[in-house]
């Protein structure tokens, strides 16, 4: 090839060299196969972000077809429309012609280095997937996992990554519906930040971001290109060191308005009909991404001349040009012929929409710079021959150990130290109130908020597309069940998040997961990762709810190791009618509380285990996907027949904080309790703050008791009656009649909202 | 009924369904490049992000090509309502006094927030709209502040429109909303394009936004439509 114009780019390309960017020695050579001939820089650049974990998933690809991807069951609503990796965010069918895209990505490594900026612009990522498919983005959550919350570094972290969610998604005027946050020490370092946007359609709107039509232009919209974010896809495929922060320039910088005018204009330009052929978000990789993944699922060659690319900065090279990851940036390619539709569009909203190139004949990626080819290699190579790794796996053996664990190792608590656990519990931030975090996400803007953050689910009207049905999102995952136990622990995780909705009156529909663990070369950590997988596979195929779509972020290890694995499970479900959206808090005095599915008997990598015993072990909850199924049918059906006013799934912490956090609504409530579990024989710490599956408390009216209690019993679910809420705000629990808890409902309330105010030394 | 829509608005649509849908008074979105059209009745400047909030919340969308036809249309006693992000550019634009500043608690602020209705004139007053209300906020500068003698005179000739129970962002004399002196343009950090629907946390908008539309209402009063 003809030198790069710049000389600087000009170099050998040394073993040295190849190590920097990511790439094994056996993979160099397979690029210089594909070549028949050695890379230069600007290309060896090219290979090593398209080919980074993040971009290829060369560790997980075979993993991750285990995943069901679409229904078995055809008749059913939530039939996939675009399956997962086909674009950009997978589609799933609402009715009426209606589709949801969404996705949920990571943003952990950027986080780690720069809280803000990290957390805001996967904010921003994760909403350009969405709206590149052509939908309107209605609602954002995020899962967050932070270590202890006592380390002054941590509290940085958990500050800058609210702040910058909020600052992001509030500027878009998009509802942020909270989410999920856990805070465990193995994430000291090592934050995870996961953002997921969900967006609505019409079936016939869906965009593809495949360049085709010989001949056609390829436009670059948005802002300028700048050095941040070089080689973002590398970095976030690495350890993180203590030398991590030098790398600071790989943390891209957001600019929600930027963002918010690139929505409304991509929306603007694909309602004219026929002009766009194919969009592509610059997201990972940004421009090197862009181009070859559309000319690849467009079976083309295209060709870019990076002098028409818009620049914020002079004297940048071809490498970093097509390195950068500058954000809010679109590739489109339109019709011949009517270029001046999109360029009126983008006037409008003063955007720069440039024409970078065409799409060509071949299956040549060729980019020009100066006059000069600067890389032209075969697009497929680029998208669908990265090395697939199988790695070694063996079982660590803290998880032989957990399968072992006898219950009997913990000494039983004394009914007069249960105020104190449950204290305890309550004040833990991870089980604490979340009103500190989303009481600074706009969630309702759009007018769509239905049942506000901090519910089993958030509910969002779909007013925005003129219907009257609601969208239920829920994210979930337990690090420590998974930690104890791969399998089981991913299965929880998937379990609890669907009987979250179904809590809320939805029917599951899809899901989009994030798989968050350690460096996949190690072992034990490949092994986490594969059990994980197989047992989030097999409960989606149980329940027939397909992935849709998801993200793998790999390497998350910091200083003492790697973190807990961490598949975050989020699952979008539909409401069909206002009258069954359904609250987690009483909705009055006089409630019957019903118990469903049984007391519990297990207390293995229980909350209460770290909390009273500082423990993270024992032998993880049993899970009867069977059992659970039920109990999530008689749920939806209870809540149809009108049966169930509230309903609340049990999760960290057992039965008496969810019975608490039902009481934790607007209306200081309180409740007499009465637990006759003298036949059960089980502990007591097992009976009030166990975590077994497969369980919810509802709030069922007087009236309807003996037809709900019916009901359960058809569906051959366990329904114990539990008592009754009261006027009076106090807390009375009983056990085989022996008063074991009396408080007053608004000090235990205050430990619960203060959790984490407190923590981070701010008054509510 | 025209609502304004600047670079960076976000509650534009929410005020179109609240108004147009919900209220069933016809209102269309107006891009802030075109001009105001001869028969606009009304105008909303809707909350958002106008211009990202650069420089100043609202500094750059006074030099917006429509302001100059929205400043006319003030003048001559049309009806201006500026909610949230509308408010902060109706400061700006000298269209009301004073400003918002960063609230005290330095975070921004989402939630149902308890508010007193002032007495401020027989359109706005407690006995059209009750006592006390509440309206979502959603801000992270809504902290008002004027000089003394401009809050002597809003406080004297009766233009807080409303005032916080419970001061989320250190507002002076906790003051969430205004009117200018002639009566005609509104300005309030809450939104009530927000709580006009079975679904939202409650339905004060409604009483809000009626009042503002009152003299275009006196042949039919505002119902609501179900959607």
């Amino acid at each position: 090839m003809i030198p790069n114009p710049d000389p600087c780019l000009n170099v050998e390309i040394t073993p040295e060299l190849i190590a920097q960017h990511g790439l094994l020695p056996v993979e160099y050579e397979n690029i210089q196969e594909i070549l028949s001939r050695t890379p230069n820089l600007t290309e060896l650049g090219i290979f090593s972000v398209m080919w980074s974990e993040h971009c290829a998933y060369k560790n997980t690809r075979k993993l991750l077809k285990l995943f069901p991807t679409e229904k078995k069951d055809k008749n059913a609503i939530g039939q996939v429309l675009v399956k997962a990796g086909e674009e950009n965010a997978g589609v799933i069918d609402v009715g009426e012609g209606w589709g949801v895209a969404f996705k949920i990505e990571s943003h952990n490594h950027p986080s780690a280095i720069e809280p803000f900026e990290g957390a805001a612009t996967g904010v921003g990522g994760i909403v350009r997937d969405i709206f590149t498919m052509g939908a309107r983005p209605v609602l954002l959550t995020n899962s967050l996992r932070f270590g202890d919350l006592e380390n002054e570094q941590v509290k940085r972290l958990f500050r800058g990554v609210v702040s910058g969610i909020s600052h992001y998604g509030n500027c878009l005027g998009i509802p942020n519906m909270g989410g999920d946050i856990y805070f465990d020490s193995c994430y000291e370092g090592n934050p995870l930040v996961n953002a997921l946007c969900a967006g609505i359609l019409r079936h016939e709107e869906i965009q593809k971001g495949a360049a085709t039509g010989v001949g056609n232009p390829v436009y670059y919209v948005g802002p300028g290109t700048g050095r941040d974010g070089l080689g973002g896809a590398s970095f976030a495929s690495r350890e993180l060191t203590e030398e991590s922060a030098e790398d600071r320039p790989a943390v891209q910088k957001g600019d929600p308005f930027m963002e918010k005018l690139l929505l409304e204009a991509c929306l603007e330009m694909m309602a004219i009909p026929g002009l766009v052929v194919g969009i592509q978000d610059m997201g990972a990789a940004g421009l090197t991404c862009s181009t070859c993944e559309t000319a690849s699922r467009g079976n083309s060659g295209i060709e870019i001349d990076l002098d028409l690319v818009p620049q914020r900065e002079t004297g940048m090279n071809s490498y970093e040009i097509m390195l950068s990851e500058s954000q809010e940036r679109m590739l489109v390619i339109v019709n011949r012929g009517r270029e001046h539709e999109l360029e009126q569009v983008f006037e409008k909203w003063d955007l720069h929409a440039a024409r970078i190139g065409e799409v060509k004949n071949g299956d040549r990626m060729v980019v020009r710079h100066k006059g000069v080819v600067v890389a032209d290699l075969p697009a497929k190579s680029l998208t669908d021959e990265a090395p697939i790794y199988d790695q070694p796996a063996s079982e660590p053996v803290h998880v032989t150990e957990a399968r072992n664990w006898q219950i009997d190792s913990v000494p039983e608590l004394e009914p007069n130290e249960v105020t104190g656990a449950l204290e305890k519990l309550l004040g833990h931030p991870t089980i604490g109130s979340k009103r500190w975090v989303w009481k600074q996400y706009d969630h309702m803007v759009m007018s769509g908020c239905t049942v506000e953050p901090g519910s089993d689910a958030g509910v969002v009207r779909l007013s925005i597309a003129g219907i009257d049905k609601y969208l239920a999102i829920a994210n979930d995952c337990n690090n420590r069940f998974c930690f104890l136990d791969p399998y089981r622990g991913a299965q929880i995780a998937f379990v609890e998040c669907m009987r979250n909705l179904a809590c809320s009156g939805a029917k599951a529909l899809a899901v989009t997961d994030n798989l968050n663990f350690g460096n996949p070369n190690k072992p034990e950590a490949y092994y986490m990762l594969k059990e994980c997988v197989k047992g989030l596979a097999d409960a989606c195929a149980h329940f027939d709810v397909p992935v849709v779509g998801g993200n793998v972020s790999l390497y998350n290890e910091h200083g003492d190791g790697a973190i807990d694995p961490t598949p975050v499970v989020s699952m979008v479900g539909l409401i069909d009618k206002p009258e069954l959206v359904t609250r987690s808090t009483i909705s009055g005095t006089g409630q019957s509380v019903v118990l469903l599915g049984g007391f519990s008997d297990e207390l293995g990598g229980s909350y209460f285990l770290q909390t009273q015993h500082g423990l993270k072990e024992g032998k993880v909850p049993v899970v009867d996907l069977e059992a659970e199924a039920k109990l999530q049918g008689l749920l939806i059906g209870g809540i149809e027949l009108g049966l169930i006013s509230s309903a609340h799934d049990l999760a960290e912490g057992g039965l008496l904080v969810a019975m608490l956090e039902m009481l934790f609504g607007n209306l200081n409530l309180g409740a007499e309790i009465k637990v006759d579990a003298l036949d059960f024989n089980a502990r007591l710490d097992a009976l009030l703050f166990g975590e077994s599956q497969g369980r919810a408390l509802i709030g069922v009216s007087p009236e309807n008791l003996s037809s709900l209690l019916d009901l359960a019993n058809q569906w051959g679910i366990s329904a114990h009656f539990l008592g009754q809420t009261t006027e009076n705000e106090v807390f009375s629990l009983k056990v085989d009649d022996k008063e074991i808890l009396n408080s007053d409902v608004s000090k235990l309330r205050k430990i619960w909202e203060d959790a984490i105010p407190t923590m981070m030394q701010l008054s509510q | 009924m025209a609502i304004l829509q600047f670079p960076g608005s976000n509650c534009d649509w929410d005020a179109e369904h609240a108004v147009d849908q919900v209220m069933g008074i016809p209102a269309k979105r107006v891009w802030h490049k075109d001009s105001l059209p001869s028969e606009t009745e009304a105008v909303v400047v809707p909350g958002g992000f106008s211009f990202g909030d650069y420089l100043r919340c609202g500094a750059i969308a006074q030099f917006s090509p429509i302001m100059s036809d929205l400043k006319n249309f003030a003048d001559r006693g049309g009806q201006v309502l500026g909610i949230c992000n509308g408010f902060q550019i109706l400061c700006e634009a000298g269209l009301l006094p004073g400003a918002l500043i960063r609230n005290d608690c330095l975070d921004f602020r989402c939630l149902n927030q308890a508010l007193q209705v002032e007495d401020s004139n027989e359109r706005f007053n407690s006995s059209k709209i009750n006592h006390s209300i509440s309206l979502p906020i959603a801000h992270g500068e809504g902290n008002y502040r004027v000089k003394d003698s401009t809050l002597e005179e809003l406080e004297s000739n009766d233009q807080v429109l409303l005032r916080y129970l419970d001061n989320p962002n250190g507002s002076i004399n906790d003051i969430a909303g205004i009117r200018n002196l002639k009566g005609n343009v509104y300005g309030m950090m809450p939104h009530p394009e927000r709580a006009v629907e079975p679904h939202h946390p409650c339905d004060d908008g409604i009483l809000i936004l009626k009042s503002f539309f009152d003299p275009l209402q006196t042949s039919s009063p505002v119902e609501l439509v179900s959607t």
